[in-house]
């Protein structure tokens, strides 16, 4: 509420201040619960023994081929609803008519939780890759399609008319009007995408599997093995950190061209 | 010309094309029409040309739904679930709306604050699922408690938002009115807030099926998970497809709901 400069200033380097002390807190409690009050190494394992834990899964590479497993499914997975949603996308954005027969239904079945496909994709394709790939596939599918129709069902409408008063031919109208138009819409849709191929390939490895990241976590939780299954869970936190930001800055550099 | 030429094919249109222009009016139409030809190739794909024990035609899983439901321990899973659902929508409610308050109202509370709202909700929650069952055990708590992880953040942010949009002359002319606090809060913050509230209850609502279907699906020894994976083991696709796709239902109606209040309260607003 300060309108001064400097009070604003000085609240920022108290709200950083507030943050540092409210992660030494938790960090703090943390380390009190498992030394001081006792509470079971099964349900909470202490900070230094999660943080050497930590190091040695990082410094082993025991997780190579859990992550080969995860890395192989998000490709295949996110390889299908790339084409499948960016081509289907564009050819419904084609037609005002075809938009609004398919949009609505495309955002019906969005909304409802896909997981729930899971278990009949472990049924039909089993508990390996194929079915942890479906899943992704179709997830992700869905912000994809939607973006691309959103993309090049909505390019304004006198970019249009007068690239054709100007006589541009069709591909020079996808080549310069449409593409660029729709590129950021479609860009963000398909960052989501990978965002959500990633999780639900985490999530259905969790669910049913017997390889892969998620499934890691679930068979060190199993094996009561706590400490060792908080340093893989930063692990693969720090992983789908790295992988979002990779491909914000990919989207980020393709918008810019 | 030009316009005499455009107009003469509709005034020719004879009555076969009768069915064609309706559809061309009415998009509604053509999309059940899509919806009803899917169920139709699901149909015919899982009669004719798929093994039987993987999946099951539409007709056939609608005729047996009672058989699911004679299924011992199925309807109270459903039950249980809807209840879950619940509790965890009221909770990420109440938890949500009170820390979106908090934080949005005070401006150091919201630049302090914010960011670990923001940093707690971009974790990827599917990772910390097992301790979650860990800590909480199989039943019930440890899916309510999934779901209001997943459902309590889009609420805190979306009211936090709603409550910082509302314009600072509101306040000051009530202060200057002599309006008290609760004054303030009742007439200026609450109205003002109403409709970014409804917009973080739905999307707190898709979080919260997230979060307890999740939970569901993973606890293999218990409720919904234990006939998931029962029937699969058991390759009974009829009663599987049953069963997701009741839980489906379940999930579009919870959807409908909070969104049908969602597009109320932001027209009344206006």
């Amino acid at each position: 509420m300060n309108p001064s400069g400097r009070g604003i200033a000085t609240g920022r380097i108290w709200s950083r201040l507030v943050q540092i002390a409210f992660l030494a807190a938790v960090l703090v409690l943390w380390s009190l619960a498992t030394t001081v009050w006792g509470v079971s190494r099964i349900l909470l394992p202490n900070p230094v023994n999660v943080w050497h834990q930590l190091i040695d899964v990082v410094s082993s590479g025991a997780f190579i081929p859990d992550l080969r497993v995860t890395l192989g499914e998000l490709a295949a997975a996110f390889a299908i609803s790339m084409s499948l949603g960016v081509s289907l996308g564009y050819l419904i954005s084609r037609s005002r008519y075809l938009i609004r027969v398919f949009e609505p239904l495309l955002a019906a079945i969005y909304s409802i939780p896909i997981i729930l496909f899971l278990p009949l994709y472990v049924l039909l394709l089993g508990l390996g890759p194929d079915s942890k790939i479906a899943l992704g596939a179709t997830i992700s599918f869905f912000p994809i399609v939607l973006s691309t129709i959103a993309g090049f069902g909505y390019v304004d409408r006198t970019l249009v008319t007068a690239a054709r008063s100007m006589g541009a031919s069709n591909l020079q109208m996808f080549r310069h009007v449409l593409v660029p138009a729709a590129l950021p819409v479609v860009l963000a849709g398909l960052r989501m995408g990978f965002t959500v191929a990633l999780l639900s390939v985490i999530a259905s490895e969790t669910i049913a599997s017997f390889a892969g990241l998620g499934h890691h976590i679930v068979d060190l939780a199993e094996n009561m093995d706590t400490a060792r299954m908080f340093a893989y869970i930063v692990f693969v936190i720090a992983i789908v950190a790295f992988l979002n930001a990779v491909v914000s800055t990919l989207e980020g550099r393709a918008r810019w061209r | 010309m030009a316009v005499a030429r455009t107009d003469a094919p509709r005034l020719a249109v004879p009555a076969a094309a009768g069915l064609r222009d309706r559809l061309l009016r009415h998009p509604g139409i053509a999309r059940l029409g899509v919806v009803i030809l899917l169920f139709i190739g699901w149909e015919i794909a899982a009669r004719f040309f798929l093994d039987r024990d993987f999946i099951s035609p539409p007709s056939i899983v609608l005729m047996s739904l009672g058989d699911l439901f004679g299924t011992p321990g199925v309807p109270s899973a459903l039950w249980l679930t809807l209840y879950e659902i619940a509790i965890a929508f009221v909770l990420s409610v109440i938890i949500g709306a009170a820390v979106g308050l908090a934080v949005g109202l005070n401006r150091f509370a919201h630049q302090s604050f914010m960011p670990i709202v923001l940093l707690l909700y971009g974790i990827p929650q599917i990772t910390i699922l097992p301790i979650f069952v860990l800590v909480f055990g199989i039943g019930a708590a440890s899916k309510i408690a999934f779901g209001v992880s997943h459902g309590m953040f889009p609420i805190m942010i979306a009211v936090a938002a709603g409550v910082q949009k509302i314009e600072q002359v509101l306040f000051v002319s009530a202060r200057s009115m002599g309006a008290s606090r609760w004054q303030l809060l009742r007439y200026v913050i609450f109205p003002h807030a109403i409709p970014s509230f409804f917009t973080g209850m739905r999307l707190g609502m898709s979080g919260v099926l997230l979060g307890v279907l999740l939970a569901e699906l993973y606890v293999s020894t218990a409720g919904i998970g234990y006939f998931t994976s029962i029937f699969t083991e058991n390759f009974d696709p009829t009663k599987l497809i049953g069963l997701v796709s009741m839980l489906a239902v379940i999930a579009i109606a919870l959807n409908e709901i909070v969104r049908r209040a969602e597009l109320h309260y932001a027209r009344w607003r206006d």
